[in-house]
């Protein structure tokens, strides 16, 4: 169980405002914090690591306190036992992707260094250095590094939006891999809706450092209308199958929209595919935009 | 031709060489102060280092002079601990050179320390590290062609120096005689054979070193 409860007062674009919340969270959950940019949402995640400190509240994690402001309670970073993924993946570019993932374990472990490198793919460059790997490949290694100290709280400050939409996609699915097997509560802070929904077991919506709604992702994220639009070409982000059919999520632009497939069909869809969503058979909704022009004989 | 006295390099390379070291162990605490440090008295100290670069070497001799001698707030202490003069020892000239080449050894390693990006920094202390590891293991580490720079740098300004130790140490061989004066009092002589000899080893010997420092800086800045 994480509980914390933070105030501190921000600076944004639209001057300052206070960020303002209090969560609960599940050992085994996965939350991801949705919100604008400037809405405080990595400030969240870096007074959690102990980076930034906040000016009331409380912090506690499986039963340790790591923040009180009553007692003057204020754990530095490194007593936190947190796992921190930076954006910009901030590996060391002096030591080797090995020397990177065994740098914060608690008991060097050579073997188990190994195991997390062939999980991931990259056993073969483990001598080598990051600068010369891709962006993808980066962000493995330092999702590796922080949960090589298997952390009491994994955080993830948008690990995925420096990456092509593609790698993505790869590396969303190994974060829920990973998180699955290691069982760490995780936050993750995006702007992404794609994340929430193939991520999160809740979704939290930040909006000027004050929570705006919270709940599972499908509750957040869909609203009940429909879409106007005939053909949109997605990704496929989700299957699930239902009694009769099978819901398809589907990323389309930056929008998320579920919809259903024949359940015949099913084997042919997979997350990651590309698909055409389209209507045969539609009743089009037609308004007036402009006054008729006057009638001219 | 007589025979070259060999003794001013030897006494050169021993000043520059523990000028450098006492320089690195100062530097490198002051330097991460200026670079990070938020105290209000920044800019002073920052001034303070950089007035070697400015001042001519004969004033901050003179004032050494008047720090170190027996009477001099420095000079009466040491003497009180070991007995000994600082003016006109060796003693006195690494203090002094070590004042002199402050700058070489600061302004790079700050530049240095400005320049290794922030989240490496707290991805070792959210990964468990200490302060002092995370300085170790992973900032000197990334910045180590500002260390080489500072080191190099130190060591070829104090091999040239001359106008302080001058003030501070006279000439006395074996001593304070370092290769600077030793071409001074020769050529004073009008000892100019001797004179091209120790000039044309110094040269020599900086353009090498400078040399070297690029080379290796380019080649670092490269991985």
């Amino acid at each position: 169980m994480i509980r914390f409860s933070l105030k501190k007062k921000l600076h944004g674009a639209q001057g300052d405002f206070l960020l303002e919340l209090e969560f609960e969270m599940g050992a085994d959950e996965l939350i991801v914090i949705l919100g604008p940019s400037g809405s405080g949402k990595t400030t969240l995640l870096r007074m959690l690591a102990g980076l930034e400190k906040p000016e009331e509240g409380y912090i506690e994690v499986k039963g340790e306190v790591w923040y009180d402001s009553k007692r003057g309670i204020n754990l530095p970073p490194q007593k936190r036992d947190v796992g921190f993924v930076f954006q910009d993946y901030a590996l060391f570019p002096n030591m080797s992707l090995f020397e990177n993932i065994a740098f914060g374990m608690k008991k060097k472990d050579p073997q188990k260094v190994m195991e997390l490198l062939r999980l991931a793919g990259l056993e073969q460059l483990k001598d080598k250095k990051p600068s010369g790997l891709s962006g993808g490949q980066k962000q493995r290694v330092a999702l590796l590094r922080a949960l090589a100290k298997e952390p009491k709280l994994l955080l993830l400050d948008e690990p995925l939006s420096a990456l092509d939409p593609e790698t993505a996609i790869t590396l969303r699915e190994e974060i829920k891999k990973f998180q699955r097997s290691f069982n760490i509560p995780t936050i993750m802070v995006s702007h992404n809706r794609e994340d929430a929904l193939s991520l999160a077991s809740r979704v939290l919506l930040l909006s000027e450092g004050k929570i705006k709604s919270v709940g599972k992702p499908k509750d957040v994220l869909f609203s009940r209308r429909e879409s106007p639009k005939f053909s949109l070409n997605g990704i496929v982000l989700e299957k699930e199958i239902a009694e009769y059919a099978c819901i398809l999520s589907v990323a389309v632009g930056s929008e998320v929209v579920q919809v259903v497939a024949p359940k015949d069909q099913e084997k042919e869809f997979k997350p990651g595919d590309r698909v055409l969503l389209s209507t045969k058979a539609f009743v089009p909704i037609v308004r007036k935009t402009e006054a008729v022009l006057k009638k001219s004989l | 031709m007589n025979s070259l006295d060999l003794t001013p390099f030897w006494l050169t390379l021993e000043l520059s060489f523990w000028t450098t070291l006492i320089l690195l162990f100062l530097g490198i605490p002051l330097a991460h102060f200026l670079a990070h440090g938020r105290s209000r008295w920044i800019s002073l100290v920052e001034a303070l280092v950089s007035l070697p670069l400015v001042l001519p070497p004969t004033v901050l001799g003179f004032y050494l002079l008047l720090a170190l001698n027996k009477e001099g707030f420095i000079g009466s202490l040491w003497y009180r601990l070991f007995g000994k003069q600082l003016v006109f020892h060796f003693e006195g000239i690494l203090i002094a050179s070590v004042i002199y080449s402050l700058p070489m050894m600061v302004h790079p390693l700050t530049a240095g320390f400005r320049s290794v990006p922030k989240n490496l920094i707290e991805a070792s202390y959210t990964l468990g590290k200490s302060k002092w590891e995370t300085l170790i293991k992973v900032i000197l580490p990334n910045m180590k062609a500002s260390v080489l720079t500072g080191i190099v740098l130190s060591f070829a300004h104090t091999l040239g120096e001359f106008g302080v130790v001058l003030m501070v140490g006279g000439n006395i061989e074996g001593e304070t005689r370092v290769v600077s004066i030793a071409i001074y009092s020769a050529v004073e002589a009008l000892d100019y054979t001797t004179a091209h000899v120790y000039a044309f080893v110094l040269l020599l010997f900086s353009v090498f070193s400078l040399t070297a420092l690029y080379v290796l800086n380019r080649r670092w800045s490269l991985l």
